[in-house]
């Protein structure tokens, strides 16, 4: 072949490498067992050189995993360092501190050999439906109550999968087939990105993966340092109010601008609570960048030296940088908040404006039935974890999305396969009228999804859903979003955080989050209104009225 | 075919030009193109018909059979031109056809929009039915709701109706019973039904499948009509027959009932021919590699048969990412689609790098060198500065200072580097590219990418295949002949077939026998119904496929299954194959888990084996002579040197011709590099193969 001129091989090598971390993910989509990573994206994948340093990594539905994986992988690499690791070596974790932020996420690392020395690491992580416990919810007081534990080991030595750790995962969790087959598919994408890797340094001729990781970083750093500059310099202030489990979370930051980067600084906000909705560093580490990413550098990859020039602090102890043995297993629903909090802060910084907030949480009820939870019940157990969205906030320029994740990047959940994996019946699944805030550009519409047993049975739902006292706020002028509702069908409200009993016959209904109007409504354009009326998105006549002066009014 | 109309006719309409291909009696074919008249798209197919016939001094008598491949469905779809449908619902449902995936198919865009919904809300109406996972009806269908659906069909004019009730795919009543009564009310209307477009689990592909076939469906079926009785006034009166995106033929009357499953017929087209090219030489293992203005298809050839899957998406409105258009579950030849063609615009990113497409100039204002006001660098212009296109071949005027001028501009200022490093840059970038979709869809299927024969057709193609064939480490690289018309050639080659498919999930450790041997027997049913239409007593063969998974995974593999009366025996069978296709893609089997099967399908296909011709060998001659030399960059050297160019008519079999060098033809160019031979074979193709390999 060619000898190719100096840049453009390296160019090569690194699209290279990028198009090897998705073929990792998506070997890793395909093989899963776990709902949230096959249907919903819930997975990340990176290559990391023998320094630890992140060269690429995989786009994927989870921005919570960006800095936390770049960050566990170094953990990893402290506990066994690059050289006593040996061929067939897989080394694995499901610690929330030093892994993706709570246990239902295991990361395997899986080291690449270039004849016989070490040259690097890949990453992976998935969601493992169930790690035992008390299940994935928010009712968990301390970590130690959410499922088993495991350190930083070996998943397999020298090839050989160890057993010890396998049946020890078997025995504590509630599906042992699936836990185990996931592990499986971790260690099968590493596998598959390893051989790519190694054909690929045959053809350009490498020894080690140093002098193109130089090269990746230095570009990257400086790509997103220019950005940086070209941003007013100074500090700014957001801060948010929202649901929590029992009172309320304040969420406060200060976004600081200097030539050197950017920094993003969490103090006063709430500290701690004692349910399982704490956030370890490095996962509020990685949303609070995401929130930044938006809106600088979004077209620069992922990696070391692009993710350097954003630092981000919390006070040990705060929520969002809650200390072991904090519970942390529904960690998302406080760090899927923190880009618009960061968005907020930014408002008047970046030239086009930034988007309104959204319902920015993940609704993903967790229902479980049958013999082994319901009393009476003769049925078989199930657990079903679904997800679904809100409207994301109205942007700059244009309407929000409805029904669209954001910052999750995850899939809604199939109304068939919800009832063909239980016995859960969906009698409605479609827009929530009005939900979107009004403005010159609209905010997205929520849903409203109603829930019942196919046989009138009890079951239980674990919730995890926030804004519902809170709604997502409008920007300049735009009104709020209509806040999450859940309660029983002609009955009572129900708490928006932890486990409850539905009783047979009984029908849950779910109204999630619109997302917030941007710009004054007067403003918006006749057509659209005209468009919005047809479809029967907004409300229309005396009663949509009523509520914009009400709303007038409470402002 | 008999003796008294011994000739066949194809015709493929594409975005630009409509192409047919005569086949005579000794399977040599001649070809016309003409631009699409996209008004009356069926005047140029006529047009076009009737020159070939003049041209070989045939009777419209003598033409046996005419088989016909579209982008009109297509076209319609992505311009949004279809018909004023309504889609009939689930009550409390109304929304699934726009909640869609609820995902944003780019992280960090937040300006992305979402495809936008063939029907708008309101015509989306909520019909009162409901059935569960099992069939079970829970909710009779409420006739009074189809009363007020058809007030809003009158209101609103609607031409065609989509039907997509929750669960139709495992009972099919309510829906059945929906076109009915609306049938006795509005007998005029055309009524599409879920359960027989794409009868399969996950309600938003299934209702946006449905969805897009109504669409399409009044304009397809007059369409079609049309041209079949346009074509009988013209004494045209053989079999006419439609090429669908799976690959395999069918009539007029299916057609016209599911125009969806006529969307990617062309691209069929050229599998089609690669594949029986992979026959004819005997070779395994191809690449088909398909480079245009805009995109890039590949598609690999496996045991001389492209794979057909059930999964597809049309109109990816943004840089040709998944998710960002309309899913559809139809059969279709299984290929990898990429923002890379002679268009593809060339830019410097952020870390200094040069990036090519997916944004395309297109053929307006095209590429710089166009000179129609193109002002960004593409593929195109890299090539014509590096010497690899022979402009007096081109249909126009090329202006190569405009190229050197908008990459200049564009690239060497930017990153400070000669025109030719740069112009080198972009077709590397642009080639490894194309490089990294082939290999990741191997990956996806757990196939080797190296050591194939790539076939190259389509405009761009010859010009970069022999250095994509370098980065995959290709067997050889073949140009077909006739490359400009390769879907239509394909047609020619292609059998009717007809895919049936049900949902029933089955865990294989209760696996009920009866239930699936009921199942294949309906489907036969169904499939011979309309095969025996397009291939009335020809000799069939059925291939049956089961879509299968681990208990509690969500991607399935298709594995093949045997035709038989399955006892409750056989599950041990069917996971003995599942698990060695399994192993053979991820390495590993899962022992303790157990395998489900999601649905079941069925095809039939005409048996029969239709062939390229070959050509005798002849006494050998001398090489020709060069047409004239053309400046040109050799790679290897780096730098610009005079090399021959022939004409391809005039290369015998028993030439070889060693690179550097250009062979033109009508439409395209291929480059030749240092270091490779080239010769043409029995079939006709050029065949470039690296010296000393």
């Amino acid at each position: 072949m060619p000898e190719l001129p100096f840049s453009l091989k390296n160019q090569i090598i690194w699209d290279r490498l990028i198009a090897i971390v998705e073929d990792q993910a998506q070997a890793l989509v395909r093989t899963a067992f776990s709902t949230t990573v096959r249907e919903a994206g819930d997975l990340s994948a990176g290559l990391f050189d023998s320094k630890g340093r992140m060269l690429a990594q995989a786009i994927t539905g989870t921005p919570g995993h960006v800095n936390a994986m770049a960050a566990s992988v170094t953990f990893f690499l402290d506990k066994f360092p690059l050289e006593s690791l040996r061929k067939g070596d897989v080394l694995l974790t499901n610690d929330p501190w030093l892994g993706t932020g709570h246990l239902n996420d295991f990361t395997v690392v899986t080291p690449v050999f270039n004849d016989n020395t070490a040259i690097g690491v890949f990453a992976a992580t998935s969601h493992i439906a169930d790690v035992g416990g008390l299940g994935f919810g928010a009712d968990g007081k301390q970590v130690y109550e959410e499922g088993i534990n495991l350190p930083i080991g070996y998943l397999f030595e020298e090839g050989k999968i160890n057993e010890t750790l396998i049946s020890i995962l078997r025995t504590n969790v509630r599906d042992p087939d699936a836990a185990e087959g996931d592990l499986y598919s971790l260690a099968s994408c590493n596998k598959l990105a390893t051989d790519r890797l190694l054909e690929t340094m045959k053809e350009f001729s490498l020894e080690n993966l140093e002098e193109i990781a130089d090269i990746i970083i230095n570009r990257s750093e400086n790509a997103m340092l220019a950005e940086i500059r070209q941003l007013p310099e100074g500090s700014w202030k957001n801060s948010m109010r929202i649901d929590g489990y029992d009172d309320p979370i304040d969420l406060n930051c200060e976004v600081s601008i200097s030539h050197r980067g950017i920094t993003i600084d969490w103090k006063g906000t709430s500290s701690k609570k004692p349910k399982g909705i704490n956030v370890p560093l490095t996962y509020a580490q990685a949303y609070s960048s995401f929130g930044v990413r938006c809106v600088v550098g979004n077209d620069i990859p992922n990696n070391s030296g692009s993710l350097s020039p954003i630092t981000v602090n919390a006070p040990y102890g705060c929520i969002l940088n809650a200390p072991r043995p904090a519970a942390v297993s529904a960690r998302h629903t406080i760090g899927q908040m923190l880009p618009d909090v960061v968005l907020g802060a930014l408002d008047t910084v970046v030239k086009s404006g930034v988007i309104a907030e959204g319902a920015a949480c993940l609704y993903g009820p967790v229902f479980y039935g049958g013999k082994d939870f319901i009393l009476n019940s003769s049925s078989k157990s199930f657990v079903m974890n679904a997800f679904y969205t809100g409207g994301t906030g109205a942007r700059p320029e244009k309407d929000g999305l409805s029904c669209t994740a954001f910052p999750s990047g995850v899939r809604g959940t199939p109304v068939e396969i919800t009832e063909n994996t239980s016995p859960m019946l969906i009698l409605k699944k479609e827009y929530r009228t009005g939900s979107g805030g009004i403005g010159k550009y609209r905010g997205g519409l929520g849903q409203i999804i109603e829930f019942t047993h196919l046989n009138k049975e009890s079951f239980f739902v674990s919730k995890m859903f926030d804004r519902i006292k809170h709604p997502p706020r409008g920007r300049r002028g735009g009104h709020d979003g209509e806040n999450a509702k859940v309660y029983l069908k002609h009955g009572k409200p129900i708490n928006g955080m932890g486990r409850e009993l539905i009783e047979g016959g009984m029908t849950l209904v779910l109204e999630t989050a619109g997302g917030g109007g941007l710009g004054n409504p007067d403003m918006r354009d006749p057509e659209s209104v005209e468009n919005d009326k047809r479809a029967e998105l907004i409300r229309t006549g005396i009663f949509s009225r009523v509520i914009r002066v009400i709303k007038e009014l409470l402002v | 075919m008999n003796k008294n109309n011994p000739l066949r006719l194809a015709v493929d309409i594409g975005g630009t030009f409509t192409d047919v291909v005569l086949e005579k009696p000794d399977k040599e074919t001649i070809s016309h193109k003409l631009l699409t008249n996209h008004d009356n798209p069926e005047d140029s197919v006529l047009l076009g018909i009737e020159l070939l016939l003049d041209k070989g001094g045939h009777v419209p008598e003598e033409v046996g059979v005419i088989i016909h491949g579209t982008t009109l469905a297509t076209n319609a779809l992505i311009e949004r031109r279809g018909a004023r449908t309504a889609f009939l619902t689930t009550r409390g449902h109304r929304d699934t056809l726009e909640i869609a995936h609820e995902e944003r198919f780019e992280q960090y865009d937040i300006d992305i929009e979402r495809a936008k919904p063939l029907v708008p809300r309101h015509l989306r109406i909520p019909i009162e039915e409901r059935i569960d996972r099992d069939g079970n009806v829970l909710i009779p269908l409420n006739p009074s709701s189809i009363i007020d659906a058809i007030k809003t069909i009158d209101t609103y004019k609607i031409e065609s109706v989509a039907v997509g009730y929750l669960h139709s795919y495992v009972n099919p009543s309510q829906e059945e019973m929906t076109r009915k009564l609306l049938t006795s009310y509005r007998p005029e209307l055309t009524v599409s039904l879920s359960s027989e477009v794409a009868p399969e689990i996950r309600e938003y592909e299934r209702f946006s499948t449905t969805a897009c076939n109504a669409y399409v469906r009044p304009l397809i079926s007059t369409y079609l009509n049309k041209m079949h009785e346009d074509l009988q006034k013209k004494g045209l009166t053989c079999p006419f027959l439609l090429m669908t995106s799976g690959g395999g033929l069918t009539t007029l009357e299916t057609a016209s009932k599911f125009p969806i499953r006529l969307v990617e017929s062309g691209p069929a087209g050229g599998a089609i021919l690669a594949s029986k090219i992979a026959k004819q030489l005997s070779q395994d293992s191809i690449l088909s590699f398909d480079m245009g203005g805009t995109t890039a298809k590949l598609c690999l050839i496996d045991r001389g048969k492209p794979r057909i899957s059930r999964q597809f998406e049309i109109d990816r409105s943004y840089r040709f990412k998944k998710g960002s258009g309309l899913p559809l579950k139809i059969p279709v030849v299984e290929m990898v689609e990429i923002g890379a063609g002679g268009g593809s615009i060339a830019r410097v990113d952020k870390m200094n790098r040069i990036k090519v497409g997916p944004e395309s100039a297109g053929s307006d204002p095209g590429p710089s060198c166009y000179d129609l006001g193109g002002k960004n660098p593409a593929v195109t212009d890299a090539d014509l500065l590096l010497g690899k296109i022979v402009s007096s071949k081109f249909p126009f005027d090329l202006s190569i200072k405009n190229s050197e001028n908008s990459i200049a501009k564009n690239i060497c200022e930017k990153l400070n580097i000669s025109e030719v490093d740069a112009a080198y840059g972009i077709t590397e970038v642009v080639d490894e590219n194309m490089a990294n979709a082939a290999r990741a869809h191997a990956t996806e299927y757990g196939l080797d990418i190296s050591l194939r024969d790539l076939v190259a057709f389509g405009g761009s193609a010859p010009m970069h295949a022999a250095r994509l064939g370098e980065k995959l480490n290709a067997k050889r690289i073949l140009i077909p002949k006739n490359a400009a018309v390769g879907s239509a050639l394909g047609f020619l080659l292609a059998s009717s077939s007809y895919e049936v498919v049900r949902s029933r999930r089955m865990n294989l450790e209760n696996f009920d026998s009866d239930e699936i041997n009921k199942v294949y027997k309906d489907m036969r049913k169904e499939a011979f119904s309309i095969i025996d239409q397009a291939a009335p007593g020809a000799k069939l063969r059925e291939t049956r496929q089961a879509s299968m998974r681990y208990c509690g995974q969500g991607h399935e593999l298709n594995i093949t299954i045997p035709n038989k009366i399955l006892t409750r025996e056989n599950s041990k069978e069917l996971r003995n194959l599942f698990e060695s296709e399994y192993m053979k893609l991820y390495g590993y089997g899962i022992e303790r888990v157990n395998i489900e099967v999601l649905s079941w399908s069925l095809t039939l296909m005409e048996d029969i084996d239709l062939l390229l011709p070959e050509y005798k060998a002849r006494e050998k001659t001398s090489l020709p002579e060069p047409s004239f030399h053309q400046r040109f960059f050799d790679i290897d050297n780096k730098e610009f040197i005079d090399i021959p160019v022939y004409e391809r008519e005039l290369i015998d079999p028993s030439n070889i011709i060693e690179g550097p060098a250009l062979v033109t033809e009508k439409q395209t160019t291929t480059v030749l590099p240092t270091g490779f031979n080239l010769h043409v074979d029995k079939l006709g193709n050029i065949v470039m193969e690296k010296k000393n390999a």
